[in-house]
């Protein structure tokens, strides 16, 4: 069953022509026999896994099963979850085991979802190609010697090599969209607020946003059902009143109307992708959508607004790590200042101490308004272009990189060029707009290429009906890499 | 504008992380590339536009005044690094 969705596992389970405990066991062995070539995992624990997979078991027992009870889910080592180790891909939180639960954790763990282990990361989620991980990089399951994109590169690559069917990711500035797309899966980043913050290690809290990543727009839909909500802990939770976002799945899409921003198929953009979302937009059109072309001129901004507001707020974040409460402590210190700079030095790697080091001095005394505020400026100016643009259609689409996924290695020693391949995601965190990937074909070397939608705020039922009339004439999405 | 290695200690000490003179060097010409990018905004026109620190306008809510947490010292001291009598230790700070 390693093949099946959500929803096909969903429907066994409920027909009990398998157990959870035999779904957690097939996906445990087929990790037990990849993860080593992959890395997409950095925690997995058989006996925690078994054990709420016989909860599961149990719950069905009593006629006590929810839609998902018993679906196994990975989870983005972000998340805290009482009782596993949750090291955000660090050092510094390798010894770290979360005394409590995140909100989408509760979720899950309310539905009966069971964890089938804890994916790997970027450190704190600072990285677009899954290479600035403490325990190593992810590899591509389509090429192993691609870069499977992050932050959320160990839940796309677990997702795409069928070590588990779904799971959840977060997205700062396309942590979720870029590596689904590298990874031919399915993922999506709500609307800011829509999925509670509590609990998930804190990056820059202005964008952060957790979302499911899975092989359907349909699994997504329903994880979203699970995770989505107001959640008083989170300051910037939003109460709304509860969305089922299957509603829409099954509409037409006669009459939608898709916007194609001029500046994302500009200068900069590769052949191959080009040529994918063309043939992608050219599908919608035969169901029915109709295209206008919008202009979001303030794009290229996006990424010096992006990579002052990020490490600004990240700078801020991750001041918590002094190694007092929690964390890595160096071993020797000479006094408290010493024991600071020590433990954060041994702790930190060079990626996030770089961006710690930009905060920093974007937000010391002199330079806020030139850089903090500025880039608060700008991302209005952002926020605006896409208020303009949704006046004219109902979703917009584009594509989510540049290229497809790049080789392992290949610009790990440039900061600046690995910053620029995010152009076409981090302004729809920037404005707080939801955005997902949805896999629309391939490269001509093989490897995974993704459409990016983005909606209007709260426009997640509507994005998930486009997607999911897209993968009913399309079967990228049930591809899998030969492994 | 350029970073010099001076500024870059300034700056790691300001962010208390301990850094190398080698990798004050590696450093600082990173960092000054990517102060290359960011520069970019500054031949933006921004007057008058409203600075935006939250996509939604939503005031912050206000809770009722009453005990909501209950005691976890022992859970969140077990993954300190040093703790005693319920306190967490640190170098003397006062002489």
């Amino acid at each position: 069953m390693i093949n099946a969705t959500l929803k096909e596992l969903s429907a066994a389970l409920a027909a009990k022509s398998v157990s959870s405990a035999e779904l957690a066991g097939q996906f445990l062995d087929r990790i037990a026999a990849l993860n080593p070539t992959l890395n997409a995992f950095i925690t997995v624990d058989p006996e925690k896994t078994l054990a709420e997979a016989a909860a599961a078991d149990a719950a069905r027992a009593a006629g006590q099963a929810g839609l998902l009870t018993g679906v196994p889910l990975a989870i983005k080592d972000i998340f805290c979850q009482q009782g596993w180790k949750t090291s955000c891909g660090s050092k510094m939180l390798d010894n770290f085991i979360a005394p409590y639960d995140a909100h989408v954790i509760e979720r899950v763990r309310a539905a009966g979802l069971v964890t089938i282990g804890r994916t790997n990361m970027d450190e704190f989620a600072m990285g677009s190609a899954n290479e600035n991980s403490y325990y190593g990089p992810v590899k591509n399951p389509w090429d192993l010697a691609a870069i499977p994109g992050g932050s959320s590169g160990g839940s796309a690559a677990a997702v795409a090599a069928r070590l588990a069917p779904a799971a959840l990711g977060t997205d700062t500035g396309g942590s979720i969209r870029q590596p689904a797309s590298h990874c031919g899966i399915t993922g999506i980043k709500p609307t800011y607020g829509v999925v509670s913050r509590y609990g998930m290690v804190a990056f820059a809290s202005s964008l952060d946003q957790g979302g499911p990543m899975a092989q359907t727009a349909e699994d997504c839909a329903l994880l979203l059902n699970t995770i989505a909500g107001f959640d008083g802990r989170d300051s910037t939770s939003l109460e709304r009143p509860t969305e089922d976002y299957t509603r829409e799945l099954g509409n037409s899409l006669s009459g939608l109307k898709v916007g194609l921003p001029r500046e994302y198929f500009a200068a900069g953009l590769s052949a191959d992708v080009a040529r994918v979302i063309d043939e992608a937009v050219a599908q919608l059109k035969k169901l029915g959508a109709e295209v206008v072309e919008v202009s979001l001129p303030n794009t290229e901004l996006s990424i010096p607004a992006y990579y002052v507001i990020a490490p600004a707020e990240a700078s801020s974040n991750l001041s918590r790590y002094d190694g007092v409460r929690y964390g890595h402590r160096a071993a020797e210190y000479k006094d408290l200042v010493d024991m600071y700079e020590k433990s954060r030095a041994e702790g930190f790697g060079a990626e996030v101490k770089r961006r710690i080091l930009v905060g920093t001095y974007v937000l010391s005394h002199g330079y806020y308004d030139a850089y903090y505020l500025k880039a608060q400026k700008i991302r209005r100016l952002i926020a605006d272009d896409f208020k303009k643009a949704f006046e004219q259609c109902d979703v917009i689409l584009g594509p989510v990189a540049p290229t497809a996924a790049f080789n392992i290695g290949e610009k790990s020693n440039d900061p600046v060029e690995m910053y620029l391949s995010d152009i076409y995601t981090l302004s729809v965190n920037l404005a707080g707009l939801p955005g997902m990937s949805v896999p629309a074909g391939f490269a001509a070397n093989g490897r995974p290429i993704g459409l990016q939608i983005i909606g209007n705020y709260f426009g997640e039922a509507k994005m998930l009906n486009v997607a999911h009339q897209f993968q009913q004439a399309t079967d990228w999405h049930r591809k899998a890499p030969a492994l | 504008m350029s970073l010099t290695h001076q500024d870059v200690a300034r700056i790691a000490r300001l962010a208390r992380i301990a850094v190398t003179d080698e990798e004050i060097a590696a450093t600082g010409a990173q960092l000054n590339n990517i102060f290359g990018l960011i520069e970019k905004m500054q031949a933006v026109n921004t007057d008058g536009i409203e600075p935006m620190a939250h996509p939604q306008d939503v005031s912050l809510r206000l809770r009722d005044d009453v005990v909501t947490e209950t005691n976890h010292r022992d859970a969140f001291q077990a993954v300190a690094p040093q703790v005693a009598a319920g306190l967490f230790l640190v170098p003397k700070v006062i002489e």
